[in-house]
């Protein structure tokens, strides 16, 4: 057991370094009217250099890289303050879904300017009815000559206010059980009837959309896959979410462990008082076990294989730290811990940000329970979940709210 | 980036199993729980003794294998998984350690041929007493060259020849015989066996420097790498029993491996597995290499372990049902074992306040 790259890795990684240092400070030194612009500007500089999208092929804008010099190229990057979410969806989940599905001129159209970052996509998928059970979707799509008319909701798409396209999931037969009526089409998401409202976080922020459906017409040659086919098409983007949705940033024990240094426990500093060090020491145990199961993964990428199903169970250990320790820290505060303003609490309130923000992570791109479910069925060979609705048509399955 | 076993290693520690699986059935850890006048099963002891396993950390010219402790912890990975009833963590993980962490050329030279073949069995005896051993807490002395004092529990007291002994100014080897009584003492894991060891004139030789706690804890780390692969193979013996009766047993029409409690409670024993081993992996890489962060490493790996290992074996009972409970389920193997390892370098609690006094000490520097 080593954690030193191999000669070719090295190589890779100091190129990259080099051409981090440099581009960056030509970056940094460049005015940007917005934040997203920016954005931009730094994935169109990554792709002239070969580093967006390493490991697909250089005739679609890519690297031509391996697994292993994307990750390489990811921990270099991650010592820079850029901002790479806006394509994160787009690059991690849409766009290979179309170049999987599309006609080549679609591709050609569409993947070289998604890869430099001019055009922003977002994934349609889920529905106020439609959450777990993604395939439990309404949005209806009615065949009209050429085109197919759509009418619905959907929900939690993030990035739509900024994104140029989209694709997403419709109804196209509610005759036939849930999972054999659903069609997949690309759209432009500037297209007529089409309504994006953001919706309101409980944390107060607003990074997903309500996306409204009134009538928009989407040509039958934007089509991904057959008719009634789009479940198939739908599991092919999926595969891509969890390796696309990271664990999130926030607060970890080394934060709470300089909090603690500083902050008053019930007999002395926080950082004595013993029960406190019981519960610090799970979570670096948490912490530093998801960071060595990264390692895990990375050598067999570095291998050439494909990472082990190990890699499954980041978001739920994540996630609900993320919790414990946000509460943790307001808790320890006493009375005090109720005061969010960031120019009084501690760390700028960050502890309180992650209190608000983590039960969303705990069900964003698959809940704890869905997370389980796979393990125990993926991972240990357990049943499956009984169907009650799988040999029914759609139309006359039950709903609720 | 190589954080994973090497191809080699892993052929060893295939192999490994499958001796174990044909010389270490649950029926061979039976025969010692069920025998209260068996400490430990000789023949299987022999056994590993002959593949080599006692040396694998050993140099070669000290009659070991000279392997390395990458390959010490694949073995301890499949010990764990059998539940060996034998007194190998004693022997190995902390007198051999022991040994080589502190022992003059002669102690060494002396000694660690004798672990390698098997002929001579270790014991490790720090506690006196209920809590976490401290400098405060020790009664153990040595005048004249002849050390007194009472140690309980110490595992493999009973059956050892060589005893390394906590005293105040130091660790001290006590051959067994002259001075040195021991009483078998009934404990949770019977499978492997403890004693109280009462020390009285025992003729006793300097092992290393002055300051027993800062040695005994050198030794607890190395071990608590050594025991978390013990620790993690129980675990995952545990998960792939409660998932094979998962699938078996039928309840209400179904298999009850199909009820979201059951695969919720097995999702977890996996998650938990999991942050185990690739916590016990960093604590192999850090033990292999001699590396600085052994101390934090290991604690890491001991807390991570202990925890994935009393949850695997309890849940898998539960798992298991009414029938979970009998004596004649192998379930309560595990749960007794995973409360051997986890006391027998010292308590979780105690090794969660170790991390944070080496978080803190990290900050500082």
């Amino acid at each position: 057991m080593d954690f030193t790259d191999s000669d070719a890795e090295a190589a890779y990684r100091a190129t990259a370094r080099d051409w981090l240092a440099a581009n960056y400070a030509e970056h940094q030194a460049t005015q940007h009217d917005s934040d997203i612009a920016r954005g931009k500007a730094w994935q169109a500089r990554k792709t002239a250099g070969g580093y967006a999208c390493i490991t697909w092929p250089r005739e679609w804008g890519g690297g031509g890289g391996t697994p292993i010099e994307s990750v390489i190229f990811g921990q270099e990057e991650a010592q820079y303050a850029v901002d790479g979410g806006y394509f994160t969806i787009g690059l991690g989940m849409c766009v290979p879904t179309v170049m999987g599905f599309a006609d080549d001129a679609t591709k050609h159209r569409f993947v070289g300017p998604a890869v430099r970052g001019d055009e922003i996509w977002s994934q349609l998928f889920s529905e106020p009815a439609g959450g777990s059970d993604v395939a439990a979707i309404r949005t209806r799509a009615v065949r009209d000559g050429e085109d197919w008319v759509v009418n619905g909701q959907k929900v939690w798409t993030s990035g739509a206010h900024y994104s140029d396209f989209g694709i997403v999931l419709v109804r196209t037969n509610p005759d036939v059980p849930k999972h054999q009526g659903l069609t997949m089409f690309w759209l432009d998401l500037k297209s007529p009837g089409i309504e994006i409202r953001p919706i309101h976080q409980m944390s107060g922020g607003s990074n997903f959309n309500e996306v409204w459906f009134s009538d928009v017409r989407i040509p039958d040659a934007q089509r991904l896959g057959p008719v009634d086919g789009g479940w198939k098409v739908a599991l092919f983007t999926l595969m891509n979410e969890r390796l696309a949705v990271g664990a999130g940033g926030g607060v970890g024990p080394k934060d709470i462990l300089k909090f603690a240094g500083q902050a008053d426990g019930p007999d002395g500093p926080l950082l004595k008082d013993s029960a406190f060090r019981q519960k610090l020491a799970d979570w670096w145990v948490q912490s530093e076990g998801l960071r060595n199961t990264r390692m895990r993964t990375i050598t067999a990428l570095s291998k050439g294989q494909a990472p082990g199903p190990e890699s499954s169970i980041g978001k739920i250990v994540a996630a609900n730290q993320l919790q414990e320790i946000g509460n943790s820290a307001v808790e320890a505060a006493d009375q005090y811990g109720i005061i969010a303003d960031p120019a009084l609490a501690p760390l700028n309130a960050a502890f309180h940000m992650a209190t608000m923000s983590a039960p969303g992570l705990r069900i964003a791109g698959g809940t704890d329970e869905i997370l389980r479910n796979i393990i125990a069925e993926r991972v240990l060979g357990l049943p499956g979940e009984i169907r009650v609705d799988k040999d029914q048509a759609f139309k006359d399955l039950p709903v609720g709210a | 980036m190589n954080f994973d076993y090497s191809d080699e290693q892993k052929f060893l520690k295939d192999e490994a199993r499958k001796f174990l699986a044909a010389h270490c059935g649950s029926d061979r850890v039976r025969a010692v729980l069920d025998h209260a006048d068996t400490a430990y099963d000789a023949s299987l002891w022999q056994a590993v003794a002959d593949q080599g396993w006692l040396g694998a950390a050993i140099p070669e010219e000290h009659g070991g294998l000279g392997l390395g402790h990458i390959e010490l912890c694949a073995i301890a990975e499949e010990l764990g998984r059998a539940c060996a009833p034998i007194p190998f963590a004693s022997t190995v993980y902390f007198v051999a350690e022991a040994l080589m962490l502190f022992g003059s050329d002669a102690q060494k030279a002396k000694w660690l041929p004798r672990i390698a073949a098997g002929t001579v069995i270790g014991a490790f005896a720090t506690s006196e007493g209920s809590g976490p051993v401290t400098a405060r807490s020790l009664g153990a002395s040595v005048a004249g060259g002849t050390l007194t004092g009472e140690k309980i529990p110490v595992t493999d007291g009973d059956v050892a020849d060589l005893i390394v002994v906590l005293a105040r100014d130091g660790l001290y080897l006590v051959e067994k015989g002259a001075g040195v009584a021991a009483e078998t003492l009934a404990t949770l894991d019977p499978t492997r066996s403890a004693a109280r060891l009462t020390f009285t004139d025992a003729p006793c030789e300097k092992l290393g420097s002055d300051d027993g706690i800062a040695a005994m804890q050198a030794v607890f780390d190395r071990a608590a790498v050594l025991l978390a692969f013990e620790q993690l193979g129980g675990a995952d013996r545990c998960l792939d029993m409660a998932k094979r009766y998962a699938l078996d047993r039928y309840a209400f029409g179904r298999q009850i491996g199909g009820y979201q409690a059951i695969k919720h409670k097995l999702a977890d024993m996996y998650v938990k597995n999991e942050l185990a081993r690739s916590n016990a992996y960093y604590g192999a890489w850090a033990l292999n290499a001699g590396a600085a962060e052994l101390p934090l490493a290991a604690a890491t790996a001991r807390v991570a372990a202990s925890d994935a290992f009393w949850f695997a074996s309890k849940e898998n009972i539960q798992t298991h049902g009414g029938m979970g409970f009998t004596w004649e389920s192998d379930c309560h193997l595990y749960y007794r074992r995973s409360r051997q390892l986890a006391l027998v370098a010292g308590a979780p609690a105690a090794w969660r306040e170790r991390l944070v006094g080496q978080l803190e000490m990290r900050n500082a520097a």
